[in-house]
């Protein structure tokens, strides 16, 4: 029987083959142990403040809010090693995977963030990775694949299904089942079956506590809102764990609405998904009325999982949180607008936050403070955008 | 008495093993999905174990993904797949037939509701690949109140409380796992060791059927040898359907051929 909570809520669960159940159980024992071991904690805390180069900072806007009453601060994890809040959950994982004497990593990635942070952490750490990536996103992420080729990861393109990130977990899982005496699965969201999303959660969880630090040391008070794109949905639970049980900050999840709602091109599990089972877990998810799983989309590769963690399903069904979407155009109207404007390139995935944010800064009529997790920056989506927008900024 | 006890009898008196073959539904086509089930009967397969089409099957390797592929572009659902069985039930009104699925075609209709909807079809016991004991309960529950045997699986890696809980819920049989990994003939079964099925012995689990990995005669001989009830035979079954989408003529043939030789191994 499993030791930690496995369900938040109805949402959640091991919904996986029988098979895997002894490593899943594994794999929550070391988490339960290391979460008690100060030399795993100290460990840890090294390699997030002298390796990946944590607190990171909190950047007030100086130019890009017009509403006087409104404080908009942005969380930087995409001054964290590895471009994006990604790396957090790695170590961590990778830690874990010693722990349990094992010498292999097997992981997903759509976008190759995910694939990166994982193929950084096994350098340093000397596991070996094998990470499956859609054969699509092979193709569209080029530069991610030769950085993870350059840490010595192996990348493995799967042309099942539809060639993208969720066909790229069905891979990783199945590789798993085979090969779980010496592989970890090192899933990269706060999604799949119990204990990953309590892991990746609690590994990102200093996302929240610093900045409820750093927003009492500036403001002296706590923010009214704190805002984060959600995929998957793991720098989001990162940033809200630490205000749950503070009711005064609201938690405003924002979604890919891609190239609009009433289209069936986005990737909002929890605003126009229902309920059901992907990959291991209860949660909202994009699906035919039959339950065949459909294809979510995104302008931002990070955001294009047609399901959602369960904890986000759970907190939306209680109110605690708010979930909202923001589309393609709105995101690469931010991703400009906080280019021009500060001189920080966000990555696509946090200019969907970003984007609601400066909805709200408008519409605020009381003096209001913001955080929003600027989850990674914009490097990896550079080629991209130039190919969207290249016209208004070429020659 | 039930269809499965029924099928354990008449093998245990003839001292036979159960052969059971593995196919989609719905793969390629729905006509020809019916004639492959019947062929499979005609030629000598104790019980059927049929698959629902998915987009995600995590626990399938290539072979069955791809007939899910298949039969999901000739339109099959979960509704016409139930037609097609009852066709075959209506035809062979002795033959114990069950389900391996995934457990988000059953949760978006509702457990009760598609339990009732295979029971009425004819369906005898269902497995659901991706819910394991720990998540069981509520299908548990529905299976017995419409009837259905819910299939539990035994891995090879399974703990003594995985085999107590086993022995306690099981029905109908007890799908052995022949290895890790997911199903595929690529990777051979491999024969339980004695202590294993004393173990299910032990705790009085329901009959083991031992699937993943068997593809040969011999494969089917040994795993009766070493204390099976069976074999089920999957991604072998469905690779002759692959290898012959043109010809049905010589897919039905061959897939005969393979039951019979199958079934002879058993004996």
């Amino acid at each position: 029987m499993n030791k930690l909570d496995s369900k938040f809520g109805d949402f959640g669960g091991m919904y996986v083959p029988e098979l895997l159940i002894p490593a899943l159980d594994q794999l929550e024992q070391a988490f339960i142990d290391a979460q008690q071991d100060p030399e795993f904690q100290k460990e840890f805390m090294d390699l997030l403040n002298n390796y990946a180069g944590r607190p990171t900072a909190m950047t007030l806007s100086k130019n890009l809010v017009s509403n006087p009453k409104v404080k908009l601060y942005l969380k930087r994890e995409d001054l964290l090693h590895g471009g994006a809040h990604k790396t957090n959950q790695v170590l961590g994982q990778a830690l874990l995977t010693k722990r349990m004497g094992k010498t292999e990593v097997i992981a997903e990635t759509g976008a190759g963030q995910h694939g990166v942070a994982t193929a950084l952490a096994c350098a340093l750490m000397g596991l070996k990775a094998r990470i499956y990536m859609g054969a699509k996103d092979v193709e569209r992420q080029a530069p991610n694949v030769f950085r993870m080729r350059l840490m010595g990861a192996e990348v493995i393109p799967v042309d099942s299904g539809s060639g993208t990130l969720k066909d790229a977990v069905n891979e990783a899982l199945r590789d798993w089942s085979a090969n779980y005496d010496k592989a970890h699965y090192l899933l990269g969201t706060a999604a799949g079956p119990h204990p990953f999303p309590t892991i990746v959660r609690e590994f990102h969880r200093m996302i929240g506590e610093e900045t409820r630090a750093q927003i009492m040391e500036r403001e002296g008070r706590l923010p009214d809102a704190v805002v984060a794109c959600v995929g998957g949905g793991s720098n989001a639970i990162g940033m809200f764990a630490d205000f749950i049980d503070t009711p005064e900050v609201k938690l405003i999840g924002v979604e890919p609405a891609g190239k609009g709602l009433h289209t069936e091109e986005h990737g909002a599990a929890i605003c126009k998904g229902t309920k059901g089972i992907l990959h291991g877990t209860y949660s909202y998810i994009m699906q035919d009325k039959f339950g065949q799983i459909e294809e979510s989309y995104s302008v931002s590769a990070g955001l294009d999982y047609p399901a959602v963690g369960p904890q986000h399903a759970y907190l939306n069904d209680i109110g605690r949180a708010e979930y909202v979407a923001a589309s393609d155009e709105e995101a690469l109207n931010a991703f400009q607008l906080l280019s021009r404007k500060e001189g920080i390139i966000p990555a696509l995935e946090s200019s969907h936050a970003l984007a609601h944010a400066l909805n709200m800064a408008d519409e605020a009529e009381e003096e209001t403070i913001i955080v929003v997790n600027l989850s990674g920056r914009g490097d990896k989506d550079l080629a991209h955008v130039r190919s969207v927008l290249g016209d208004a900024y070429d020659g | 008495m039930d269809r499965y006890a029924k099928m354990f009898n008449r093998l245990n008196d003839a001292k036979e093993g159960a052969f059971v073959p593995f196919v989609t539904v719905g793969d390629p086509d729905q006509e020809t999905s019916i004639s492959i089930m019947q062929c499979l009967i005609d030629n000598g397969a104790d019980a059927l174990e049929l698959g629902i089409p998915y987009s995600d099957p995590i626990a399938d390797g290539p072979t069955i993904q791809h007939a899910s592929i298949r039969a999901l572009s000739s339109g099959a659902t979960p509704d016409t797949c139930f037609d097609a069985i009852a066709q075959i039930r209506k035809d062979n009104p002795d033959m114990p037939i069950g389900l391996l699925l995934y457990s988000n075609l059953v949760m978006v209709k509702g457990l009760e509701s598609f339990y009732q909807q295979a029971a009425d079809a004819g369906v005898d016991s269902i497995l659901v690949a991706d819910v394991p004991l720990r998540e069981a309960e509520p299908f548990i529950e529905v299976a017995n109140k419409t009837g259905i045997k819910q299939i539990l699986i035994a891995p090879p890696n399974a703990t003594d409380e995985t085999f107590a809980a086993i022995g306690e819920k099981s029905q109908g049989y007890t799908y052995l796992l022949g290895r890790a990994g997911v199903t595929g003939a690529e990777t051979a079964v491999e024969i339980p060791a004695d202590e294993l099925i004393s173990k299910l012995k032990q705790h009085k689990v329901a009959p083991p059927l031992l699937g993943f990995g068997i593809s040969k005669p011999q494969q089917v001989k040994d795993a009766i040898a070493a204390g099976a009830a069976g074999a089920i035979s999957g991604s072998a079954t469905v690779n002759i359907i692959a290898e012959n989408l043109d010809n049905k003529d010589v897919m039905l043939k061959n897939l005969g051929n393979f039951v019979q030789e199958m079934k002879a191994a058993t004996k």
